[in-house]
């Protein structure tokens, strides 16, 4: 069962064309990772799809279970099961862990929030009355939003680059949490532009300059990653073109 | 006794502990308007309050050496809603000694009400000084609030302080703390504040770090909405070898609010180092989409964010 669907979305922001024309459906129950290099427009996909207030696209749908959601609100999608694991996530001062995880959760399942910290190998004993602040690491700070979208269990989780500055030691284990999520019932599209974390998907598309070059198994994609796009310099063009971009606006 | 019996129920709703006034270990004084209500002394602590016309004066003494166990509570306040009450307080915390002072400021049915405090603070050596206030107020808004403090801390010694005037309207605030530190000593000011409607918000705290290895910090939350308007000025000086400072000011604001921030770092001393920060603005557009995506309401989202940098 198809269960987000994006539909021709466009997105331009400052004269710039993030998203062109793309297209992708994600199954139910899947785990479905979408691999790029940088600046291929990942996470502002991501902030599409969850419906950041400055990423409206210009045009294009999204289908959520067969429902036009394009015009929801952030907190709309929240309320009907999507969510989204910040790459650099927000930190609050005065907000403890156990109060930020708790934010999300449904069920106010007594121990959840316990559960949640011990999957990601944090121990709750120390860290459920820390602050959501500066005072926790860039790892840290990342492993408690896995927490969060543990304790929430939502119908579909972005995990927007969950493996960044997360230590090698915890990347297996914050993979073992993928899929666990995905046993829980939760549907993830896993954003990443690492090809070991980008396998553990069912099915990957690979993005380019805003738009979806291919689709296929993680193995696929990965051989094509590796012989297509590592080696392109359109990436690096692109960058070159931005920085430009910016020097001439200064 | 009825007016005793009243500022203790205002006191518990301001977040205060009714049963420290029970606890013979503890020691506390209770100032309606000018009238004394309520006190209790343990060892190693003089506090002798006079009532005077508009208010009370206080001398309070820590003996050399005393360290006062459990924190002490004073309870300030006008329960009519119209009155005034100016506060003269002296406090010397002797060398080799400590204390720390809970104050609940409250004025629940404020219409027309002033609340001046004069407080002169001198904390000798090796020795610690904590004093946090809290002020409960009405919904009206018609309290000033006008509390200045001098503070000197001596050597290997510390102060905390700590204001916070979150829960019901600020009405009008004047707050100014100017503090001296002498060798290897700190100091830590803090306010938290919540203004809205009408209220005007002027905080001063300076610090001057004048002896060597001294160190302070000033930190200010501030979060206006509506009408309201703040004004910060924090002020470090660093004029040792080796003082250190740090100024940390954040204010929040929403709809028509004003906010202004003016931080002063003057270093004097090639070894001396002050830094601040300062941030004004509308609360963080990722902190509330954050909490959304976890089904928060907007307003919601705000009122969390806000809250908790009022903690």
């Amino acid at each position: 069962m198809e269960l987000l669907r994006a539909e021709k979305l466009s997105l331009n922001l400052e004269g710039r064309q993030i998203l062109k024309d793309l297209s992708l459906s994600v199954k139910s129950g899947t785990i479905h990772s979408i691999l790029g290099t940088n600046a291929a427009g990942k996470s502002s996909l991501a902030y599409v799809l969850i419906g950041c207030c400055d990423y409206n696209p210009q045009c294009g749908k999204i289908y959520f279970l067969g429902k036009d959601i394009t015009g929801y609100s952030i907190q709309k999608r929240a309320k009907i099961g999507m969510t989204l694991a910040w790459q650099e996530p927000a930190r609050f001062e005065g907000l403890t862990v156990k109060d930020y995880i708790s934010v999300g959760m449904r069920e106010k399942k007594p121990g959840l929030v316990e559960e949640s910290l011990h999957r990601v190998l944090l121990e709750p004993k120390e860290y459920l009355d820390r602050g959501v602040d500066k005072t926790l690491s860039g790892g840290e700070r990342k492993r408690i939003e896995l927490a969060a979208v543990f304790a929430m269990k939502p119908r579909l989780v972005i995990l927007d680059e969950p493996d960044s500055g997360i230590d090698i030691l915890a990347l297996d284990n914050i993979i073992n949490m993928i899929k666990e999520l995905r046993s829980q019932g939760t549907t993830v599209l896993l954003i990443t532009h690492r090809e070991e974390v980008a396998k553990i998907a069912d099915k990957t598309s690979l993005m380019c300059s805003g738009f979806i070059v291919e689709e296929g198994t993680p193995e696929e994609m990965g051989k094509y990653f590796k012989e297509k796009c590592i080696p392109c310099p359109t990436h690096f063009y692109q960058a070159e073109k931005d920085k430009e971009k910016v020097k001439e606006k200064k | 006794m009825q007016d005793y019996r009243r500022m203790l129920d205002v006191y518990a709703e301001a977040g205060g502990s009714p049963e420290a006034f029970k606890n013979s270990k503890v020691a506390h004084l209770v100032v309606h308007r000018n009238k004394v209500i309520g006190e209790h002394l343990v060892e190693g602590l003089d506090l002798k309050p006079r009532e005077t016309a508009s208010g009370v004066d206080i001398h309070l003494i820590v003996r050399k050496g005393a360290i006062i166990k459990y924190p002490v509570h004073l309870c300030f306040g006008v329960l009519p809603e119209e009155g005034i009450q100016e506060i003269n307080i002296k406090v010397r915390v002797e060398d080799d000694s400590g204390i720390k002072l809970l104050a609940h400021c409250v004025f629940p049915n404020a219409v027309r009400v002033v609340h001046k405090m004069n407080a002169d603070i001198e904390v000798g050596n090796n020795s610690y000084y904590e004093y946090d206030e809290v002020h409960f107020h009405g919904f009206e808004g018609g309290v000033e609030v006008i509390p200045k403090t001098k503070i000197r801390v001596g050597n290997n010694s510390r102060l905390v302080t700590n204001f916070s005037l979150i829960k019901g309207r600020v009405g009008y605030l004047d707050l100014d703390y100017d503090s001296e530190v002498l060798n290897n000593s700190s100091l830590e000011m803090t306010v938290k504040i919540y203004g809205y409607s009408d209220d005007i918000i002027k905080i001063k705290e300076a610090g001057r770090l004048i002896g060597k290895s001294s160190s302070g910090l000033i930190k200010s939350r501030v979060a206006v909405k509506d009408n309201a308007q703040s004004e910060i000025i924090n002020e470090l000086v660093a004029s040792a070898e080796n003082a250190r400072g740090h100024v940390d000011c954040i204010e929040v604001i929403q709809g028509n609010a004003k906010a202004r921030a003016v931080p002063i770092v003057n270093v004097t001393h090639e070894l001396a180092k002050v830094t601040h920060e300062a941030a004004i603005g509308r609360v963080s557009k990722k902190q509330i989409e954050t909490l959304m995506s976890r089904g928060l309401e907007e307003e919601k989202a705000i009122d969390l964010v806000v809250s908790g940098m009022l903690k």
